[in-house]
């Protein structure tokens, strides 16, 4: 162990200076993800941040160019790059959010895209500087590369789980000095803290962690709801929260009072009593309405399409997932639900409605018969064994999954078929699952969970699913129902006439006749009731191919329900892009598939340049062999860790949770694995190869036993499935930290000019891979990303074995 | 070399089209063609998307009060360039104003004749008022942002439409004073339909709201008041698809 008062000499590699400075690194990298979802929208925020991690890919080209001068000041240019990281993350941020890139104004507004490459470009500094930082201790200390490895991502894996504590504590622009500061202190403790310039340099950190908060003002754009409302008369902030899980605002707006019932019944006697809006990062309103104990004023819930299961079942017990500001807690004791459990995910949401907000609020999580249990909607069912009579998901967006900032476009683990499948195991016979959504038009939404909702009755071994769903619709919101007994014909009169006095329209119930189709809310043909005649039928497939949005539904493996997007009508989107039709594209694919472009463009470039610059530097012999091996476990690693992410955030439910435990898990038994390699005394090739075998056996194995081992202890309580999970990472991770610190002290010793081209190479690929992991999952699933990753490792091996390395 | 001085000569002429522009009595000539161009490109889409919109050929009063009324009063001056672009555009506040397609078939959808009283719900920069209003049509148009509400009301005033009735306020109970009217146009966010507009609706009457984000229609939403004064709901994609290949 060293110690911190020693005067550094050049031969001792800055272990802790690595660990803390990449530890920064992580957690400013999910900080950013963080701030840019409150002042942006996350498809962008997901683009912008992806390609400034690039900056990390730059850092191995510009060491391998600049390497001989850069190496005779390594002391001091570690130092100061760290330094310029801690500057920078604040100040960058603070810039880019001033050049207030719209990417709403970017379809018709092309100078947008030159905000964009400046945000970039802003983004990618200090990325660039910490990354310089240890690309420079790697090249300098190649022979420990394992213990300084380790150092690297044991300090990354304590950066995931610090920044989600940190949050905790701080909102996120104040977080933001704190982890500036860090970048500080790294550059102090390399410099050895008895030298008088590390103490300035912590001196510095300590003004920078102390930076007003006038300075760091958040400015989120105009176009974002928080900002349009309080634009509002009389409206003003009534209470905020901030934590991991997003930023909470509350508006009051007593002069335009919010009256958020979306596509109330225009028979509608009654406006909705007064509300707060809630906001979570400047995303909403979602209401908290009053109440005082008197049910009257709240009969405006009775006009919304999500009250029709409570014609349909006498006194239900009801589980509501994703409950909110409570309004569907009201809703149901409005219609007398015998007992009401209701599952929120953000624990300060309900704190706020309990506590600050009770007087306006009512309480509605403590009234009679109503339990609150804060939960991820998808673990609580899947834990629980209770029964209930209704299970009701309305307008549920699993904001949870995105706001933790890995996952911009897998947050679908509500609606897949075996989702749906969950719900049902937990229905009383005659129970139903009501799903609410909004109607998007041409219709893809309702009708991609209308085709899940088959495919789980099927598997469920019904032959007749026609007869177990109702689906019907108001200009704004549809509400599908999924019976686990087919509907009865008192039923079917009792919904036929909760739509007729409400100019609700009928899409499918069993034995509904076509002309009764497209009545009060009428779309240019009844394409809801066609589309579910089509896909109960035989021609369901060619449907589903002829359909010019991907509605084939979504499963565990491809969780992407939101994922619409087909090339087939690209062409006609872009043909009609002026005449309005980009509003029929769908952004969030396209928005990847950019992101994989621009990150393939520039990190093929970052990895080309050093040759075309430096090439005299760098050995001819082993080129392909340095490229091929550490591309491919950029590859890998990136594969695995992100396939396996999405499984255990399944499992483990909490999104936070799933952050916290599986990358940091990951990174730190990575950082043990290094460290043991290291230590082994076998010879290299050995390690290699078998960490590559390791991997594989245990990454196959998990496909096939994960899904049943999580179903099997999906009632363990949170802790019990963190040591599991924990355990089940262990081993693998173990191994996947061994390959690349291998390798990097293999070429200290054959041919050390490569180590910043070939941790540059990593650095790049691992970025790309990251993107490419979530596109090849949308298209072949998260077990095919597994496979490639098994391939990737042992390829790597292979040319490893076989190279003169 | 000479691309360079094509490009100076290029910027040179803009900018004394610019200055020319500033002169008031010389500016109805210079954006009389923009205007034109403007109409004629409007007539293009609406042909292109009438089998989704019912109107391939919007009326004909519609579209000689689009090529009539002073866009480019009712854009912030940055914006003028782009005033009469094909395009939504941006009135501070975090929000925009719609593109001219759209403004004309919403107007369209309302089916106006002179006389008609009309209640709009978001007065915003004050265009789509001063269509209504150069239609022969009594307005009466109410905006929730008082910085917007002044900014309209300026702008109304400054293009000749004064007579356009303006409130600050709470839009969801309507104008009950003026009440009933033959069309409303709602061309603020809404969750749902207020009952109370409904109320103010004439039997026969047509209410239009546009549903989408800022700088994004995605479809219209047309509310139709029977003689019987029972509603309906027609929601029209303002862009001819359909969803299945090959189909309908």
């Amino acid at each position: 162990m060293m110690s911190m008062n020693v005067v550094r000499n050049d031969h001792t590699p800055p272990y802790l200076a690595v660990g803390l400075l990449s530890g920064a690194a992580l957690a400013y990298e999910v900080l950013l993800t963080r701030l840019f979802a409150i002042i942006q929208w996350h498809h962008f925020a997901y683009m912008m941040i992806s390609v400034a991690m690039l900056g990390w890919g730059a850092a191995g080209t510009l060491t391998a160019i600049l390497r001989e001068p850069l190496m005779r000041h390594h002391r001091a240019v570690f130092s100061a790059t760290a330094a310029v990281f801690g500057l920078s993350a604040v100040a960058c941020f603070l810039i880019a959010q001033a050049i207030a890139f719209n990417p709403l104004e970017a379809i018709w507004e092309p100078r947008q895209f030159l905000r964009l490459g400046m945000v970039y470009l802003c983004l990618l500094i200090p990325f660039l500087a910490a990354a310089l930082a240890l690309c420079l201790a790697f090249s300098r200390f190649g022979a420990e590369a394992p213990r300084l490895y380790a150092a690297d991502i044991l300090g990354a894996g304590l950066g995931a789980l610090g920044v989600i504590v940190l949050l905790m504590a701080l909102p996120p622009q104040r977080a933001l000095p704190v982890i500036g500061a860090l970048g500080f202190a790294a550059a102090a403790l390399n410099l050895g803290l008895r030298r008088r310039p590390a103490w300035a340099l912590l001196a510095l950190g300590g003004l920078l962690a102390l930076l007003p908060g006038a300075w760091l003002q958040l400015k989120p754009l105009e176009y974002k709801d928080l900002a349009q409302t309080l634009r509002i008369m009389g409206t003003r902030v009534v209470a905020e929260r901030s934590g991991p899980l997003g930023s909470i605002t509350v508006v009051a707006s007593p002069q335009v009072p919010f009256r958020h019932a979306p596509g109330l019944s225009l028979a509608a006697a009654r406006e909705p009593p007064e509300q707060l809006g809630v906001f979570v990062d400047g995303d909403g309103p979602m209401p908290v309405v009053r109440f005082n104990g008197n049910l009257g004023p709240l009969a405006y819930l009775d006009g919304l399409t999500w009250a029709l299961p409570y014609h349909l079942l006498t006194r239900p017990r009801v589980l509501i997932l994703g409950a909110g500001g409570g309004e569907t807690v009201l809703q149901a004791l409005y219609h007398r639900a015998r007992s009401v459990d209701a599952v929120e995910v953000n624990p300060q949401l309900v704190e706020l409605v309990e506590g600050p907000l009770a007087g306006f609020s009512g309480r509605p999580y403590r009234q009679p018969g109503v339990r609150v249990h804060i939960a991820e909607a998808r673990a609580f069912v899947a834990g629980s064994r209770a029964q209930y009579d209704l299970i009701q998901l309305a307008l549920v967006d699993s904001f949870g999954a995105s706001a933790a900032g890995l996952t911009a476009l897998a947050e679908g683990y509500l609606y897949t078929v075996e989702a749906l499948n969950t719900y049902l195991d937990r229905l009383a016979p005659g129970g139903l699952l009501a799903i609410t959504r909004w109607v998007d038009l041409p219709p893809r939404d309702l009708v991609k969970l209308a085709a899940a909702a088959i495919a789980a009755l099927e598997a469920r071994g019904v032959t007749d699913p026609g007869a177990h769903l109702v689906l019907i619709r108001s200009w704004k919101t549809g509400t599908l129902l999924v019976g686990n007994k087919p509907f009865t014909q008192a039923q079917i009169e009792r919904l036929r006439a909760f739509c007729h006095s409400r100019g609700f329209d009928a899409d499918w119930y069993p034995g509904m006749p076509a002309a009764e189709a497209n009545r009060y809310n009428r779309l240019a043909r009844p394409y809801f009731h066609e589309a579910l005649q089509a896909l109960l039928g035989p021609q369901r497939q060619a449907f589903m191919e002829r359909y010019k949005y991907r509605i084939t539904p979504a499963s565990d493996d491809r969780p992407f329900h939101f994922h619409f997007f087909r090339w087939k009508s690209l062409p006609e989107w872009l043909w009609l892009r002026e005449r309005g039709g980009v509003s029929l594209m769908e952004w969030g694919y396209p928005v990847l598939v950019a992101t994989l472009i621009q990150a393939a463009v520039i990190g093929v470039a970052l990895i080309l340049l050093p040759l075309v610059l430096a090439g005299q530097r760098l050995p001819r012999r082993g080129r392909a062999a340095v490229l091929g091996y550490f591309a491919l476990l950029g590859l890998a690693f990136m594969f695995v860790e992100i396939a396996f992410i999405q499984r255990f955030m399944l499992f483990l439910g909490h999104p936070l949770y799933a952050v916290a435990v599986v990358l940091a898990g990951f990174l730190l038994f990575a950082g043990l694995g290094s460290r043991l390699a290291g230590r082994l005394a076998w010879e290299a090739r050995r390690i290699v190869v078998g960490a590559a075998l390791v991997i594989t056996g245990l990454a196959l194995a998990y496909l096939l036993l994960l899904p049943p081992v999580f179903h099997a202890l999906a009632g363990l309580p949170d802790a019990g499935r963190i040591v599991v999970s924990l355990a089940l990472i262990a081993p693998i991770a173990l191994a996947m930290g061994m390959p690349f610190p291998i390798g990097l002290r293999q070429l200290a010793n054959a041919a050390p000019a490569f180590i910043p081209w070939a941790w540059g190479i990593n650095a790049c690929v691992s970025v790309v891979a990251a993107v490419l992991a979530t596109w090849l999952a949308m298209h072949l699933g998260f077990s095919a990303v597994v496979v490639l990753a098994v391939l990737g490792y042992l390829l790597a091996a292979g040319v490893f074995s076989r190279s003169s390395l | 070399m000479g691309a360079c001085t094509k490009r100076g000569l290029t910027s040179l002429l803009a900018a004394i089209l610019l200055l020319v522009s500033c002169l008031p009595a010389a500016a109805q000539d210079a954006y009389a063609e923009a205007r034109r161009r403007m109409v004629r490109e409007i007539a293009e889409m609406a042909a292109q998307t009438g089998a989704e919109t019912g109107r391939p050929r919007l009326d004909a009063r519609v579209m000689a009060a689009m090529g009539e009324v002073p866009r480019h009063r009712f854009v912030p001056p940055r914006e003028i360039g782009l005033a009469y672009a094909n395009r939504p555009l941006p009135i501070g506040h975090g929000q925009t104003i719609s593109q001219p397609y759209i403004v004309a078939l919403m107007t369209d959808l309302l089916r106006l004749k002179p006389g008609d009283r009309v209640l709009e719900i978001g007065t915003g920069s004050g265009y789509q008022a001063a269509v209504l209003a150069h239609l022969g049509a009594h307005t009466f148009s109410i905006e929730i942002i008082p910085a917007l509400a002044a900014q309209g009301r300026k702008n109304l005033a400054e293009a000749g439409y004064g007579q356009v009735r303006l409130r600050t306020g709470d839009g969801y109970y309507g104008w009950p004073e003026a009440a009933p009217f033959d069309a409303i146009i709602v061309t603020a966010a809404a969750s749902h339909v207020p009952p109370p507009l409904v109320q103010q609706l004439k039997p026969g009457g047509r209410m239009v709201i546009p549903v989408g984000t800022a700088f994004l229609t995605q479809h219209l939403l047309l509310v139709e008041k029977q003689p019987d004064g029972s509603v309906n709901t027609r929601q029209i994609l303002p862009v001819r698809f359909v969803p299945l290949t090959g189909g309908h």
